[in-house]
This record gives C-alpha cells, structure tokens and sequence, in this order.
C-alpha cells in the first residue's frame, strides 16, 4: 500500500464515520447559523450597520463554528483506540493525521462555505462581495482546522479540554481573521484585494506543510498518558 | 562539537544535573542580587533624574524605562521558552524543562506590566486608556498566547508530560508570533516606531538610551533571578523522592 492510499484510506473511513452520525455534521452549521442571527437581534436591524460588520460577523462566527467542531476531530478514535492503531502504523503519522484534518474539513469547513451565501444574504453583504467571501472562507477555514488540530491533539488525553483548548488555538486564528475580514470589507467597498488572497493563499500552504508535524508529535505525547 | 571549548561544554553538562544545579545556583544568588541592585539604581537614577525631560512629551515619557524593557522581555521570554522547550524535546533534558516552564509565569507577567504602563502612558499621550494600537494588540494576543501555556500546563496532572506539551506548544507560538505581529500591525498602526532598534542611528538621544539598557540589562537580570528561583522550588518539587533532595530537607531539620 503507498502512502497516498493509507492517506486515502483514511480519509474515506473518516467520511464513512461521519456519514453514520450525520447530527454531528449539522451541529457546526446550525451553530454558524445561529449566532449570525444573534447579531441582528442584539445590535439592531439597521441595513447600514449590518453591511457594515457583515464580514468581521461571519468571519467570527465561522471561527467558533470551526473551534467547536475541533473536539471531534480526534475524540472518537481516542476514546475506541483506533487512534493507537493508527500511530502503530508504518506509515509516517503526519501525512494519516494529515487525512484526518482533510476529512475533517470536509464534513465542517465545507458545510460553512455552502451555507455562507445564505448569511450574506441575510446580513445585506453586497453581491460583488459575495465571491470574495466564498473564496476567503475556502482558503481560511483549512487554515483553521490544521491550527486546530495541533490545540486538540495537545489535549485530547483531558477530561475537560474544551476551555483550554479555546485559550491555545483562538489567539493562534488571529492572522486568518484579519486578512479574511479585511479581504471581504474592501471587496464590498469594490476595491482590489489579491495581497489579502494572496497572503491567505500563504498562510495555507504553510499550516499544510507545518501543522501536522507538531499534531503528531502532540499526538503521540497524548498517548503515552 | 569541536566548535564549543572543552570547559563550557564540561559546565553544561554539569548544570544538567539536578543537585548540581540546585547548589550553584544557590551560591550564585547574592551575585545576581547585587549585580541587578546596582544596575536598577544606576538606570533609574539616570532615567528619573540625568535623562532631559522630551521636548514634546515632558516628563510623562519616562515611563518607557519599565515600559520598554518589560516589551523586551516578554518576547524574549518567549523565545527562551520556544529554545530550552525545543531542547527538552530532543535531549529530554529535564532542567530544560523547568527552566521553560519557570519562564512562562515570569513572562506572563512582563507582558502584562508592558500593557499596563502601556496603558498609563497612553492615556495622556493618545487620549485613552486602551487603543486598538497594533502592537499594544500583539502584546495582548502574546499575554493570552502566555496563559494559553500555563493553563496547558495546570491542566495536565503528570509534569513530565505536561511540560512536553507545552513545549510543542511554545514551538507552535514562536513560529506564529511574527505572523500573528505582522499581520496585526499591517491591521492598524498609531503605536510610535521603533527608535532603539533602528538599522542606521537609534532616533533616540544618547542621554536616554543608555539609562533604558541599563534598564533592560536590569530587566534580564531580574528574569534569571526569578526564573531561578522559581526553577529551585520546582526541581525540588519534582525531585522529592530523591535521595539529594532529602539529604538537603534533613540538613535544613537539623
């Protein structure tokens, strides 16, 4: 077996698992959509103001969305012990977990972004934002679940990892957001925004080459308690 | 490693052991004392009292002799952190680890004092307690980024394993805190440049800058004290099962 199908092997078992309990898949979106009507309940209606915060809100709330959806990247197979099973692997952990965190953002990254035009509407995002928006929340949020799984895999082993884990990996989603909010506040305002896509671009592939290394290691430390 | 003379790497491995450690640093305590006592007089005296008022600011600038070695510091600490965390994960070297992790409550705070005199000083020169200044927002994200490690660490029973974890952790962070700083400061800019570390001449008069070293060297001092100190009650924390550990309660019984 090469190592591209030990990866594509877990990324199918992963998406078969989450095709199985498909609340779990919902649960993130419902979320994103239910704080983005909080917004609009607790500032005021005015069309104005919500153009005005619509990127930083959705932006926001994708990113609670994302971090709450994070517990389930690696609890499962911690608890049952496939998790062992899969650091007893031959094949290098980095590239296995790797598949776990694409997996992963397919069944909660993605649902996101189909589900973003909607909120745009919602909030009166202007159209010609609305392709920026996409495209910020198609670079951004792998960046978030690959930060993410470096604060899960680090603890996992807690019983009550859930508050710690949003004291490592919030501070660590900085960047994302404001090149992703900036991105779509200026595409609103009709002005060109390649550097933020360019940098986000960036900011992808460097947590794809960088992340899994220390979630394996975090990984492994995990185990051993 | 032919690079390293024979003595520092002999001192090195000397300073790895536990007993070892813990004896030097208590005969190395009044020197650190007295060396950061005379640096603290000498830069204050010079900052409170030599340094000329600034032409625009008064006398309320005066606040950058802790200001600005506290910034210093709570990056420096960091990257302290991100080093003997890295060299504990390789060599396993369990001094590494206590020093790593009797950094992170010193830095915690540094950071928090260059927030708090950021604050006092802003509030005369910019108006207002808190601005959403870049770098004044960086040093926050840094303080959250500090308690992030020492909640990981709380938060992990067995020591030795917690102090892995936050080493992975460090190592993450120092990677993401020139990201994280950059990006913030292309966000939104009023903090003043900087005027030390400038490439060509310091824009700052020579009157001032060397009572702010002294300061700074002040501040390093300071840290190796404390982190010293909190590293013995640590070592001895951890090592209490071990017989040098009890010779040494017994002796102090006596």
């Amino acid at each position: 077996m090469t190592l591209f199908k030990a990866f594509s092997a877990i990324v199918r078992r992963d998406l078969v698992l989450a095709m199985r309990r498909r609340s779990e898949i919902a649960n993130p979106v419902l979320f994103f959509i239910l704080v983005i009507t909080l917004f609009p309940l607790g500032i005021g209606a005015q069309p104005k103001l919500l153009q005005a915060i619509a990127p930083g809100i959705i932006w926001v709330s994708a990113l609670l969305a994302t971090m709450l959806s994070l517990d389930s990247l690696f609890r499962s197979d911690f608890d049952d012990g496939s998790l062992e099973q899969i650091l007893l692997s031959p094949y290098p952990t980095s590239v296995l977990v790797l598949g776990k965190i694409t997996a992963h953002w397919l069944t909660t990254g993605l649902p996101l972004i189909l589900i973003a035009p909607l909120l745009a509407i919602f909030l009166g995002l202007p159209n010609q934002s609305l392709s920026i928006l996409l495209l910020t929340l198609l670079l951004g949020t792998p960046v978030l679940s690959l930060i993410g799984a470096v604060g899960v895999a680090l603890t996992v082993g807690l019983r009550r990892g859930g508050m710690i884990l949003s004291l490592l990996v919030l501070p660590l989603y900085v960047p994302v957001l404001i090149f992703a909010g900036n991105a779509v506040a200026l595409a609103s305002g009709g002005l060109p925004v390649t550097a933020q896509i360019s940098i986000l671009t960036s900011m992808l592939l460097l947590a794809l080459v960088l992340a899994p290394w220390p979630t394996a290691a975090a990984l492994k430390m995990s185990m051993n308690s | 490693m032919w690079l390293i003379p024979d003595p520092v790497v002999r001192f090195f491995h000397r300073m790895a052991s536990p007993p070892h450690f813990y004896a030097f640093t208590e005969r190395l305590m009044p020197w650190l004392t007295a060396v950061f006592v005379l640096l603290l007089g000498c830069g204050l005296y010079g900052g409170l009292i030599l340094a000329p008022p600034d032409y625009q600011q008064g006398d309320s600038y005066r606040i950058i002799y802790i200001h600005v070695p506290a910034a210093w510091m709570s990056l420096f600490i960091y990257v302290v952190m991100a080093v003997t965390g890295a060299i504990g994960l390789i060599w396993r070297i369990k001094l590494a680890e206590i020093v790593m992790i009797s950094s992170a409550s010193i830095g915690a705070g540094f950071t928090f004092i260059a927030l708090v005199t950021g604050s006092l000083w802003g509030k005369p020169m910019w108006g207002a307690w808190w601005v959403w200044d870049a770098r004044l927002t960086s040093e926050l994200i840094l303080l959250f980024l500090y308690l992030g490690v020492i909640g990981l660490y709380g938060a992990i029973d067995d020591k030795r394993m917690a102090s892995r974890a936050v080493a992975i952790l460090a190592l993450v962070g120092v990677v993401n805190i020139p990201i994280i700083h950059y990006s913030v400061e292309w966000w939104n800019t009023l903090h003043q440049g900087p005027t030390v570390t400038k490439l060509d001449k310091p824009s700052i008069h020579v009157t001032m800058l060397v009572p702010l070293l002294l300061m700074a060297l002040a501040f390093k001092v300071y840290y190796l004290i404390a982190m010293i100190q909190h590293a013995r009650v640590e070592l001895l924390q951890r090592e209490r099962n071990s017989q040098w550990v009890k010779n040494i309660a017994a002796g102090s019984a006596k």
